[in-house]
C-alpha cells in the first residue's frame, strides 16, 4: 500500500504493508538512520520520533496510524528552538557516550521543553522514564535539560 | 568526525584501493589462533605500514596520516564504544604531533596485528579498560616521530639546524617565528626522510602538556547529537537486503518445521535461509523481515541441552566448590592460622550470570563474494573476527575486509564474532550484501553471560580483630580458558582471580584457589569489569563482615590494613570523607564502603542507601575517590566514573539471567531491567593528582559499586547481602 508521509516538513512516498512500523519505514526504506531501534516493544524510548508534536516510539507506531501528521526526527529536531538548545547543552555539557540512545533521548526531551519550558526533576522523570540509557549518562542528561531550558 | 558519517560510508565501496593503506596487510595471523605472544605495534617495519592513498602522503607509522593538501587523518587503533577512546587516543597523538583536536579526523583502523595490537591484552582488543594503558607510551611516540620528520622537512629546506625550529596547530616555525610551512605544504618532503625509531624520540615533559590533562571536547559528540553518526546497524549498501533472524532458543539445538511459504507470503520478503540452528528472513526491511519471521511459525528440536536449569547449575557450583582449584595465591599458612584463630567468620557468595543489553542490538551486514567477504560491524575484536571469517568462508584474511564501525555500546559483548559468524553463514545463501538484525529478544538469549560465581570464604580473626587467615575459593566459568588459553597456566584463569587473588590489605596467610566449572548449554563471555565485578563485590563484603565480627568501624577497620598501600588509603580516605563518613542518618538509611585495585587504578566509593520498610532500596550518593595516575581527559574520567557505577549498580539492583529447559527466561527491558532516570543516584567523582601512568577507568567503578551498595544495607538494616542481584524480599523490616 502506498503512504506519503510528512516528514521534517518534506512529502515522502513509500509502498509497505500499512502494519510495518514507522521505524523500519525511517530506517530502511527512507534511508533516515538517525532513529534507532533498540527493543522493538517501545520500552527503551530509542526510536523516539515527533507525530504531531507528540513525542511516539515508533517501533510501536503502524505506518498506516500516521496519516497527514507531521512526523519530526533526530535529523531536523534541531531546526526547531527546543532541539537546538538541547543539542548545544548536549555538546557543551558532553553527553553522549556511545551515542546510539541518544538520538531517542534528546526527541523526548525536545517534547517536553515543548510541554513545560521550564520542567521540575519530577517532570523530568515523568518524561524521560522511558528512555534507556546503558552507558549511564543519565545525570548529564538531566543536567543538559535544565541547562537547555535555563533552570 | 565525518569519518563515522554516511558520505564516508558511500564513498568507501568507490574508495576501497585509494585507501587501501587502511585495509591491512593480513600478514599475521591473529592471536587467538595461534598462541603467538604480544608484538609491539611498532613491529611492523615501514614497508609494511602503508600504501598510501595520495601520493606524498606522510605515513610515519599506523597512526598518522598527513596528505599533501593538510588533512590529518588520526588512524585509532582501540573502538569507540562510548568509553571516550577516540578522544583519549587523539589527545595521545596530537599532544606530541602539535595539531589541535579541530585540526584532525579520525579513522577507524583495519585489523593488523603488526601495527594496533593493544601491548596489555596482546591483540588489537578494546577491552580490560586497557586503551590508554597500552597506548600512553606507543601513541605519544608516534606523534613525536611525525613532528620531528615534519620539522627536519621544515629544516631542510629552510637549511637551519631542526632543533632551532618548532610546531605548533599543525605548522613549523623557523627560530624568528616569520618562516612557516604548515604540515600538508611539509608532508610529501617528510615523507622521504628516514622514520627514526620511537624509543629515540623525546617526549615532552608532562608539566609541558597543552592537551593532555584538559578536558578536551569529545571528537565523536556533535555526530552523536543529531542523528549522522554510523553505527554497524545503520549500514546500507547499494542492492542490500535485510534479515531478521530466529535461533534455536536452546543452544545446541536445530529447527524442527518452519513454514517456508507462509514467509514468502509476506510483501516485502524475498527469501527464508534455514541453517538449522537459525532461521533468516530475508526482506526489502526490518519490518518485513520480522513479520515474516513470525510467519514461518518455527518450531525446535532442543537438542541435548533442552533440561538445563539454574537450579542445577547452582548445585553443580555448589558440589564442585567443595574440591580445591588452581592456585592463585598461597602465603603463610592459612588453614593452620585459620585453626588457631580466636574467631572465624564463614560466608558463601553467589553472583549471577549477566546479559550485556548494550543498546545498538547485535547486527552484522556481510557480502560474501567469490573471492572476498566483507564485514560491516562494529566490533571490539577485529583481528579475530578477520581470522574466524577467514576460516569459515575459506578465504584468504586478507581477502576479508573487516569494515569497523562505532558501536552502540560494547561492554565486552562485541569481543565476541559469534554474530558476524552467523551472518556470514546466512550470507553464504543469500546474493548481494544482507543486513543480520538480532531481535532484542535474541540480543538478550543469545548473549554470552558474565559467569555465574560460587564462592566459599573464611577468615579467622585474633583476639584484636585483626585478620590473620583469609581463604576464598572461585568457583564457575572460566573465560580466558576459552578466549586466551595460552593465559590460562595449570587451570588458573587470571582474570577470574583478579581482585581476589591480590586484595590490597595486609593478609599474612592468605589462600586463594580457582574452579574451573563449565555448564554445557551456556556461552559465558567478557562483561565490562569481568573478573572484579564479581570479586570486589565479594572481598569487600566479606572485609565488611570481618569488620562487623570484629566490632570495628568500616573505615577505621580498613584503614588499618592498609598502612602499607598509600594509594589505596588515599582513595579510602578520600571517598570517607567526601561522604561525610560517621555524620548521623536517619534510620534504615546507611553507608557503605569499599576499595579496590583493578585494572591499575585504586578505587573507592561509598554509597549512601535508603531501604523502605517493604525491602526497597534507594541508592540515594555514591561519591567515588578514584587515583589512575595521570589524567589523560578528566570529563572522560568523570563520565566513565558515572556511567561504569550506574552499570554495575544496574546489575546489583535487577541484574539476572537465569535458564528453565535449557532457555533464558529474561527477553527485553521488561524482564531484563535497566536502570532508568527516575532511579539514578547523584555519583560525585573526585580525582587524585598523580603522576603515576594512566590507570584504566571504564570497568573500575562498575566493579566496585556493588559492595559499596550492599555494605550500605547491612548499615542501614543489619542484613547482609550475599548474593545478587539485591532481593527487596530479604530486607522488609521486621517491625
Amino acid at each position: 500500500m502506498a503512504f506519503t508521509l510528512k516528514i521534517n516538513g518534506t512529502p515522502r512516498e513509500v509502498d509497505v504493508d500499512g502494519d510495518v512500523p514507522l521505524l523500519w519505514v525511517l530506517r530502511d526504506v527512507l534511508g533516515m538512520t538517525g532513529t534507532k531501534f533498540g527493543c522493538g516493544q517501545a520500552l527503551c524510548g530509542a526510536c523516539t520520533v515527533h507525530v504531531g508534536g507528540q513525542p511516539v516510539r515508533s517501533c510501536q507506531t503502524p505506518v498506516d496510524s500516521v496519516g497527514n501528521t507531521a512526523i519530526t526526527t533526530i535529523e531536523a529536531i534541531g531546526n526547531t528552538p527546543q532541539g537546538a538548545a538541547l543539542q548545544k547543552a548536549w555538546l557543551e555539557l558532553e553527553v553522549v557516550q556511545c551515542g546510539y540512545c541518544q538520538s531517542g533521548q534528546i526527541m523526548s526531551a525536545a517534547a517536553l521543553l515543548t510541554d513545560m519550558p521550564k520542567p521540575t526533576d519530577d517532570d523530568i522523570d515523568a518524561a524521560m522514564s522511558g528512555n534507556v540509557c546503558r552507558c549511564g549518562t543519565y545525570q548529564r542528561i538531566r543536567t543538559a535539560i535544565k541547562r537547555a531550558a535555563g533552570v | 568526525m565525518d569519518g563515522f558519517i554516511r558520505t564516508e560510508q558511500i564513498a568507501d565501496e568507490a574508495t576501497v584501493s585509494r585507501r587501501a593503506f587502511l585495509q591491512g596487510t593480513g600478514l599475521l595471523l591473529g592471536f587467538a589462533l595461534t598462541g603467538t605472544g604480544t608484538e609491539s605495534v611498532f613491529a611492523a617495519t615501514a614497508s609494511q605500514v602503508v600504501e598510501n592513498e595520495i601520493t606524498g602522503t606522510f605515513a610515519p607509522n599506523g597512526f598518522i596520516r598527513i596528505d599533501p593538501i593538510g588533512a590529518v587523518t588520526l588512524v585509532m587503533p582501540m573502538v569507540e564504544m562510548g568509553q571516550g577512546v577516540y578522544t583519549s587516543l587523539s589527545m595521545l597523538l596530537a599532544e606530541e604531533l602539535e595539531v589541535r583536536l579541530d585540526q584532525i579526523r579520525v579513522q577507524h583502523a583495519p585489523p593488523n596485528h603488526a601495527l594496533y595490537a593493544n601491548s596489555i591484552i596482546g591483540i588489537q582488543n578494546t577491552g580490560g579498560s586497557a586503551s590508554v594503558r597500552a597506548f600512553w607510551t606507543p601513541l605519544r611516540q608516534a606523534g613525536a616521530v611525525g613532528r620531528n620528520m615534519l620539522i627536519a622537512a621544515a629544516a631542510k629546506r629552510w637549511s637551519v639546524d631542526p632543533a632551532t625550529c618548532r610546531a605548533k596547530d599543525g605548522i613549523v616555525f623557523d627560530a624568528s617565528g616569520l618562516k612557516h610551512l604548515s604540515y600538508g605544504e611539509l608532508a610529501t618532503a617528510a615523507a622521504k626522510l628516514p622514520v627514526p625509531a620511537a624509543a629515540d624520540v623525546k617526549l615532552k615533559d608532562p608539566k609541558d602538556f597543552t592537551l593532555i590533562g584538559t578536558r578536551a571536547k569529545r571528537v565523536d559528540s556533535s555526530i552523536k547529537v543529531d542523528g549522522r553518526a554510523l553505527y554497524g546497524i545503520d549500514t546500507r549498501l547499494p542492492g542490500m537486503t535485510i534479515a531478521a533472524v530466529a535461533i534455536s532458543p536452546v543452544l545446541g539445538g536445530n529447527t524442527k518445521t518452519v513454514d517456508e511459504k507462509a514467509a514468502l507470503a509476506v510483501k516485502g520478503v524475498r527469501q527464508l535461509v534455514n541453517i538449522g540452528e537459525a532461521v533468516a528472513v530475508v526482506a526489502d526491511h526490518m519490518g518485513a523481515a520480522k513479520k515474516g519471521l513470525e510467519a514461518a511459525t518455527i518450531t525446535w528440536d532442543d537438542g541435548p541441552n533442552g533440561k538445563v536449569s539454574n537450579a542445577d547449575i547452582v548445585k553443580q557450583l555448589e558440589e564442585e566448590s567443595r574440591k580445591p582449584g588452581a592456585v592463585a595465591r598461597n602465603d603463610g599458612d592459612a588453614r593452620k592460622a585459620l585453626a588457631a584463630a580466636a574467631q572465624r567468620v564463614d560466608a558463601i557468595y553467589q553472583v549471577p550470570f549477566l546479559a550485556h543489553a548494550a543498546m545498538e542490538p547485535m547486527n552484522c551486514t556481510v557480502h560474501l563474494q567469490k573471492d572476498r567477504c566483507d564485514i560491516w560491524v562494529g566490533t571490539q575484536a577485529p583481528t579475530i573476527t578477520q581470522s574466524q571469517v577467514a576460516e569459515l568462508t575459506g578465504l584468504p584474511k586478507d581477502a576479508v575486509k573487516i569494515h569497523n564501525h562505532l558501536i552502540g555500546g560494547g561492554f565486552g559483548r562485541r569481543l565476541e564474532a559469534d554474530g558476524t559468524i552467523l551472518a556470514v553463514k546466512i550470507a553464504k545463501h543469500v546474493d548481494g550484501p544482507v543486513k543480520v538484525i538480532w531481535s532484542r529478544e535474541e540480543d538478550i538469549q543469545h548473549d554470552m553471560y558474565r559467569p555465574y560465581y560460587l564462592d566459599r570464604l573464611s577468615a579467622g580473626l585474633d583476639a584484636t580483630g585483626r585478620p590473620v587467615a583469609w581463604t576464598h575459593r572461585i568457583a564457575g566459568s572460566s573465560v580466558m580458558a576459552r578466549y586466551y588459553p595460552p593465559y590460562v597456566k595449570d587451570g588458573l584463569d587470571p582474570d577470574a582471580v583478579e581482585a581476589a587473588a591480590e586484595p590490597p590489605y595486609a593478609l599474612p596467610n592468605i589462600h586463594v584457589d580457582f574452579v574451573r566449572v563449565e555448564h554445557p548449554g551456556v556461552r559465558t563471555s567478557w562483561w565490562r569489569g569481568v573478573g572484579p565485578t564479581h570479586n570486589v563485590f565479594v572481598v569487600e563484603s566479606f572485609m565488611d563482615e570481618l569488620a562487623d565480627a570484629a566490632k570495628r568501624d568500616p573505615v577505621a577497620y580498613r584503614k588499618g590494613l592498609l598502612g602499607h598501600n598509600p594509594r589505596a588509603l588515599a582513595v579510602l580516605s578520600l571517598a570517607a570523607e567526601k561522604a561525610g563518613w560517621g555524620s548521623p542518618l536517619p534510620a534504615r538509611h546507611g553507608r557503605g564502603i569499599s576499595v579496590q585495585f583493578a585494572y591499575g587504578s585504586y578505587t573507592s566509593q561509598v554509597a549512601e542507601v535508603e531501604v523502605a520498610a517493604d525491602g526497597s532500596v534507594k541508592v540515594k550518593r555514591i561519591v567515588c575517590a578514584i587515583d589512575c595516575g595521570m589524567h589523560v581527559n578528566p570529563d572522560t574520567i568523570e563520565a566513565q566514573v558515572q556511567g561504569g557505577t550506574l552499570f554495575g549498580l544496574t546489575a546489583a539492583l535487577h541484574g539476572s539471567i537465569t535458564f528453565r529447559d535449557g532457555r533464558v527466561e529474561q527477553s527485553n527491558f521488561d524482564t531484563y531491567l535497566p536502570m532508568r532516570i527516575d532511579e539514578v543516584p547523584v555519583v560525585e567523582t573526585h580525582l587524585i593528582k598523580s603522576a603515576e601512568p594512566p590507570g584504566g577507568v571504564g570497568e573500575a567503578p562498575t566493579a566496585i559499586v556493588s559492595a559499596a551498595v550492599t555494605n550500605a544495607i547491612f548499615a542501614a538494616t543489619g542484613k547482609r547481602v550475599r548474593s545478587l542481584p539485591i532481593d527487596s524480599n530479604s530486607l522488609k523490616s521486621s517491625s
